[in-house]
C-alpha cells in the first residue's frame, strides 16, 4: 500500500487548531439555516457532524471550505480568514461535496489529473500522484473508463482520491457513504481509517450513527441550525442516554397504550411508532421486571445504547424519518 | 525607487475593475477544455461548416447573379469577395458563441463543473477567463479553417488579409465574454431562443451581404451598433485591403465590449456559485 500522503512533509505548526468557528452563523433570506455554532478542529482528528436532513451541515461544511461567505460570527482555518484567504484556504483542504460533481466527460484518470492541475501543480506531479490515487481507491483497473461506467461507489473511492490530489492537511467529507450500499460503505470507511492513521485530519457530515460511531473521535450534534451536544460517541452516550435499551413491540396501532405497563422500570421511556425503547442499565434484568408483571410483548430485543438515543433524548425526533 | 509590490498592483487594478478573486490559474480551465475536446473532437468540426457552406451557395450561386459589389469604402469587388470577410467574421462569432453559451451553461447547472472547480484555488474571475478564452480560441479556429478553404476558393485578394486571424481573435473574445456573461442569466434551455433571436438577425444583417448603405440612415445606426458590424467591417477592411485608421476603433469597440463581458460574468458566477 502506498502513502498518499508521502509526498508532502508535514511542517510544525504552533496552533494546532485547523478550525475555529465562534458563533457561525448563515442566513438565507431570512432562513437561518446555520444559527449561531462553536466548532473547534485540532489536528490529527476526526470530527463530526451529526444531524438530520436540513440541520445544517452542508450549510457548514460550504463556509469551512471557503466556497460561501460567512453571514455572521468568526470562522477561522488554519488561522486565515475565509473571506480574504479563500484560495490559499483551498489550498490547504481536500473536499468531498456531498453530490460527486466529477467530470463526466473526462476519464477517470484525467479527472485526477485535471483536478490536480486546478491547484497549480505540474503536469508530472499530478500523474505521479494519480498513480499513487488510484491504487490508494482501488480504481487502477479503471484509470482510462469514462466516469460515467463507475458504480455509486466507485464514484465516491475517485471522488475521495480526487480530493487528495493535493495532499491536504484536512479532509472535508460531506455525507461520504450516503446512498451506498453497506459493502461499498465499509470499503469506503476503510480507506477513511487508513487516512486517519496517516494524519490526516478528517471533518465529516452524516446522518448516520453508526458512521458517527465507527469514524468519529469528536462530534457535535446539529438540530435546526444549532449544535444541542458535543462530545465523543462514548461520552455523550454516557452523559445522555443509558447503557443500555430494552426494544419492546406489541400487537397495537399506537404504541402510548402501553406506556403504564413499563412505567417505572427503566430511567425514561421512548416511544416510537412502532415500538417502546425503554432506557436501562441492565437490559436483561428489565426484561425479567416486565415478564414479572406478565406483560407479553410481541418482540423484545435487548441492545447497547447508540448516537441514535442520544439525538432522540435531546430532541425528540430520529436521526432518520 | 522600489517596484509596487503585487498586493498593492492587484488591489489597484481591483478598484479599476471591480472583478472577483481569482488564483491566476484560467489557463487550467482552458486545459480542462481541451482535454474533454480531445474524446469529442467532431462536435468542432459541424460548427465550422455552416460558412464555409453560406460561402459556396451564397459566394458562388449568389455571385453568378450579382457579379459585384461596391463596399461602403468605394471599392468594387466580386460578391464571392464581398462575403467572404463577414463569413470569416460569423465563424469566429459562432464558434465562441456556441461553446460560451450551451456548453457553459451544461457546465454550470447540470455537470456542476465551476462547483467543483471553486473548492480548489479557483476563483469565479479564472473560470470566467478561463471559459472566454476556450471559447475565443474555438472561434479562432473556425477562422483559420474558413481562411484556408477562402484562400482555395480565390476570393482573398490582399496580403493584409494575414492579419484578418488576429483580428477574429478580438471578434471571438467579444462574442465568447458576452455570450457567457449572458448565460450566467439563463434559467433553462427555453431561454436559449433569445441567444438565438439575437444571432439569427446579427448574421442576416450587420453588412453580411450587403453594404451598410442599403439602409435607411437611421437602421444604419441601428446596425452599427451591433458587435458583428464591427467584426465584418474590421474583417473586410482588412481582407479587401482597405485599411486605414477606423480598423483601431472597430477593435476597441470588440475590446471593451470582451472586457465589460469578463468582468460581468466572473461576478455573476461569483453570485451564483459562492452563495
Ligand atoms: N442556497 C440555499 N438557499 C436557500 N436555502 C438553503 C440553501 N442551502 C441550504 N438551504 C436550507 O438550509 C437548511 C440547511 O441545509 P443544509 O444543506 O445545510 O442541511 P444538511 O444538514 O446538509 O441536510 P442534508 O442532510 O439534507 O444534506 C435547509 O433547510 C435548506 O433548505
Ligand atoms: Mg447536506
Amino acid at each position: 500500500m502506498t502513502d498518499p500522503r508521502q509526498a508532502v512533509p508535514r511542517q510544525p505548526v504552533a496552533d494546532d487548531v485547523l478550525v475555529r468557528a465562534r458563533g457561525l452563523v448563515k442566513t438565507f433570506g431570512e432562513f437561518r439555516a446555520v444559527d449561531g455554532i462553536d466548532v473547534t478542529v485540532h489536528r490529527g482528528e476526526a470530527f463530526g457532524f451529526l444531524g438530520p436532513n436540513g440541520a445544517g451541515k452542508s450549510s457548514t461544511m460550504r463556509m469551512v471550505g471557503a466556497v460561501s461567505p460567512v453571514s455572521g460570527g468568526e470562522l477561522r482555518i488554519f488561522g486565515l480568514d475565509p473571506a480574504t484567504d479563500g484560495p490559499a484556504i483551498r489550498a490547504r483542504l481536500g473536499v468531498v461535496p456531498q453530490a460527486d460533481h466529477l467530470d463526466e466527460e473526462l476519464t477517470v484518470e484525467e479527472n485526477l489529473w485535471i483536478y490536480g492541475r486546478y491547484f497549480g501543480l505540474s503536469g508530472r506531479q499530478v500523474r505521479e500522484r494519480a498513480r499513487e490515487l488510484l491504487d490508494f481507491a482501488q480504481l487502477t483497473e479503471r484509470a482510462r473508463h469514462k466516469v460515467d461506467s463507475l458504480s455509486g461507489g466507485m464514484k465516491r473511492r475517485l471522488t475521495i482520491a480526487r480530493s487528495l490530489i493535493n495532499s491536504p492537511e484536512v479532509l472535508l467529507l460531506d455525507e461520504p457513504t450516503t446512498g451506498l450500499d453497506p459493502q461499498a460503505r465499509h470499503i469506503l470507511w476503510d480507506r477513511l481509517f487508513r487516512l486517519k492513521r496517516q494524519g490526516v485530519t478528517l471533518v465529516l457530515t452524516t446522518h448516520y450513527m453508526d458512521e458517527a460511531e465507527q469514524l468519529c473521535d469528536r462530534l457535535v450534534v446539529m438540530d435546526h441550525g444549532r449544535i444541542v451536544a458535543e462530545g465523543s460517541p462514548r461520552n455523550l452516550i454516557s452523559a445522555h442516554s443509558t447503557r443500555e435499551v430494552l426494544e419492546l413491540r406489541f400487537d397495537l396501532d399506537d404504541h402510548r397504550d402501553r406506556l403504564d405497563d413499563v412505567d417505572g422500570v427503566g430511567e425514561r421511556v421512548e416511544v416510537l411508532p412502532d415500538r417502546l425503547l425503554v432506557y436501562v442499565d441492565d437490559g436483561d434484568a428489565a426484561m425479567s421486571a416486565i415478564a414479572g408483571r406478565g406483560i407479553r410483548p410481541l418482540s423484545s430485543l435487548v441492545r447497547r445504547s447508540t448516537l441514535e438515543d442520544v439525538f432522540l433524548h435531546l430532541t425528540g425526533r430520529s436521526l432518520i424519518d | 525607487m522600489t517596484a509596487p509590490t503585487a498586493p498593492a498592483a492587484t488591489r489597484r487594478r481591483a478598484a479599476v475593475l471591480p472583478i472577483p478573486a481569482g488564483a491566476g490559474l484560467a489557463r487550467m480551465v482552458v486545459l480542462r477544455n481541451i482535454t474533454s475536446f480531445r474524446h469529442g473532437w467532431i462536435a468542432l468540426v459541424t460548427g465550422f461548416l455552416e460558412p464555409v457552406f453560406y460561402l459556396f451557395s451564397l459566394g458562388v450561386g449568389v455571385g453568378a447573379l450579382v457579379p459585384h459589389v461596391t463596399t461602403d469604402r468605394g471599392s468594387v469587388v466580386t460578391y464571392a469577395a464581398f462575403v467572404a470577410p463577414a463569413l470569416l467574421a460569423a465563424s469566429a462569432m459562432n464558434g465562441a458563441v456556441y461553446d460560451s453559451t450551451f456548453n457553459v451553461f451544461f457546465k454550470m447547472k447540470y455537470a456542476k463543473l465551476y462547483d467543483a472547480m471553486l473548492a480548489t484555488p479557483l476563483g469565479p474571475r479564472d473560470i470566467a477567463v478561463g471559459e472566454v478564452s476556450w471559447s475565443l480560441l474555438r472561434g479562432g479556429l473556425y477562422s483559420a479553417a474558413f481562411l484556408l478553404v477562402a484562400l482555395l476558393a480565390g476570393v482573398v485578394h490582399s496580403w493584409s488579409a494575414l492579419l484578418a486571424l488576429p483580428a477574429a481573435v478580438f471578434i471571438g473574445f467579444a462574442f465568447a465574454a458576452v455570450g457567457t456573461f449572458a448565460t450566467t442569466f439563463m434559467r433553462s434551455w427555453v431561454d436559449f431562443d433569445y441567444i438565438t433571436l439575437a444571432i439569427q438577425p446579427m448574421f442576416l444583417f450587420s453588412t453580411t451581404f450587403f453594404p451598410l448603405s442599403t439602409f435607411p440612415t437611421p437602421l444604419q445606426w441601428v446596425v452599427q451598433a451591433t458587435p458583428l458590424y464591427h467584426g465584418v467591417a474590421l474583417e473586410r477592411a482588412l481582407m479587401l485591403g482597405e485599411v486605414d485608421a477606423s480598423v483601431l476603433w472597430h477593435v476597441a469597440y470588440l475590446l471593451a465590449l470582451g472586457i465589460l463581458g469578463v468582468v460581468g460574468a466572473s461576478r455573476r458566477i461569483e453570485r451564483l456559485l459562492l452563495r
